[in-house]
């Protein structure tokens, strides 16, 4: 048996969904939780792949390449926002941006 | 073969993952998100995608992480400091996590009978040829907004990352 159930690529992205999920939650650094947020878009694009190799089809790799160039967007802009973050408050803790709050 | 490939490279992938959670320093969690995305780049092959394993070498493991790392070096960001968590979050995250996890796995083992098997070379509609084909006919308007999408992104990046002049 040296092939591969897909169900096991799917597992490995839900997996790979779950820790980005707890990552996300988790942890108090900005940019740590900003890495968590690609690491979920990773094991989205995991779910593309591996369902365009099911159906046979180009779409799901299309449909991954979108979302890549939407996280290359999403990580200029949201590294710059941290960048604004930090050079106003001078802390990347996200429990002490919290002028919202109130 | 297949199968020792896809276990290889999913372990080194889920071991990564769960480095970027765990670990307290946030260089160390961005060089676990490479190897995350590294190992992950040749399941893509694996499943027929060459074109996205390129890609996401290229894209994810190449420019992204460098434009983190980079961050991290500028705001000399440390190890992050934790406060104390909710008695609640602590009794409950982890057993909600692993809940959710073992609802998406029996989801994706359930849900589609009778399972394809994956084998390498299974699937050759991945090319950069298909990709492009498909790019510039099915999928030309996205392709376009896309376009659009990434010229709104680099002005607000300058926007917001410039040096205030007056």
């Amino acid at each position: 048996m040296s092939q591969v159930p897909i169900s096991w690529f799917l597992m490995l992205s839900a997996a790979l969904f779950s820790l980005g999920v707890a990552g996300f939650l988790f942890r108090r650094n900005i940019i740590t939780v900003f890495m968590s947020i690609e690491l979920m878009l990773n094991a989205v694009n995991l779910s593309f792949i591996a369902f365009a190799y099911q159906h046979k089809q180009v779409d799901g790799n299309l449909f991954a390449f979108f979302v890549m160039v939407v996280a290359a967007a999403e990580a200029a802009v949201g590294l710059a926002i941290i960048l604004t973050v930090f050079k106003n408050r001078k802390t990347l803790n996200i429990d002490e941006v919290d002028s919202m709050k109130n | 073969m297949d199968l020792i490939l896809f276990l290889i490279f999913a372990a080194i992938a889920l071991v990564c993952a769960v480095n970027v959670v765990v670990q307290t320093h946030p260089i160390s969690s961005a060089v676990s998100l490479i190897g995350v995305m590294g190992s992950l780049a040749i399941l893509y092959l694996l499943l027929g995608a060459e074109f996205i394993a390129a890609a996401q070498v290229i894209v994810y493991a190449g420019a992204i992480m460098v434009l983190f790392v980079f961050v991290i070096m500028l705001l000399n960001a440390g190890k992050e400091t934790v406060k104390g968590r909710s008695f609640m979050s602590q009794l409950l995250g982890v057993p909600v996590l692993i809940a959710l996890l073992g609802l998406l796995g029996f989801l994706a083992r359930h849900m589609y009978q009778p399972e394809v098997m994956v084998h390498f070379g299974g699937f050759q509609g991945g090319t950069a040829k298909a990709i492009g084909k498909a790019l510039f006919t099915t999928y030309l308007l996205p392709f376009e907004v896309t376009s659009i999408l990434i010229l709104i992104a680099i002005v607000g990046a300058v926007v917001l990352a410039r040096k205030e002049i007056d």
